[in-house]
């Protein structure tokens, strides 16, 4: 029993490391920032995932002790892997004028709530607007 | 065998945060070093954890705990920054 939950344990350690590199060999390796996003969201949070089940195994099967820490760790991680990325593809879409032609109309009516949460700031501070001037909305 | 995985793992998430850092400092744009530095904080999530595994004790997972609301406070931060010009309004 004992070396069926070690053998279990070291499967998924494995697996993890497997997917913790190939999450960022895709970021590395991968042509544009759209296409680098879809690494490290999948790739990574699929292999943080394994390697938390390991660690889980281990801990409840063979030490007996209680395993709360990795369930709070695996819900908080897969709870905020995806709001990350839709932050760091909403500011990519906002940085860049081509990519904003780009998108297709939407059907609703009401636009990109990227582009349109704040029209002023999107016309008047494009990038860089430091924090403190007097083009930066509601400042 | 559990030795044999972790040192297996150190190597492959070693590996990926030296690719994660290569991305940092190549990045053409702030969007890719805002992602570059989140998967930086998961691998050093996956340490941890390993760490934990490998000497055997519950002790690192706090600091697990606090790296991942760390790293998801200071993405949406920075994000949030590139948006609005601004963190808090």
């Amino acid at each position: 029993m004992t070396t069926l939950l070690e053998f279990v344990s070291a499967v998924f350690i494995v697996i993890g490391g497997a997917f913790l590199f190939v999450g960022s060999l895709g970021l590395a390796k991968l042509p544009d920032t759209m296409r680098r996003l879809h690494a490290p969201t999948k790739a990574t949070t699929l292999g943080i995932g394994s390697l938390l089940i390991a660690s889980l195994v281990y801990f409840v099967g063979l030490r007996h002790t209680a395993g709360v820490h990795e369930i709070l760790i695996t819900l908080f991680l897969f709870l905020t892997a995806p709001v990350s990325a839709i932050m760091i593809a909403k500011a990519h879409i906002f940085r860049h004028q081509q990519v904003q032609q780009a998108l297709s109309k939407d059907t609703g009516g009401s636009g990109w709530a990227t582009l349109n949460a704040a029209p002023e700031a999107v016309q008047a501070a494009p990038a860089h607007a430091p924090a403190d001037s007097p083009a930066s909305p509601k400042a | 065998m559990i030795v044999a995985a972790c040192m297996f793992a150190l190597v492959a998430i070693s590996a990926s945060l030296l690719l994660s850092a290569y991305r940092l400092i190549a990045g053409p744009d702030a969007t890719d070093r805002i992602l570059a530095l989140d998967t930086m904080v998961i691998n050093a999530i996956g340490l941890i954890v390993l760490a934990g595994i490998w000497f055997g004790t519950a002790m690192y997972f706090e600091a697990a705990l606090l790296f991942a609301m760390v790293g998801f406070v200071s993405t949406v931060a920075f994000c949030k920054f590139l948006l609005r010009g601004n963190v808090i309004e």
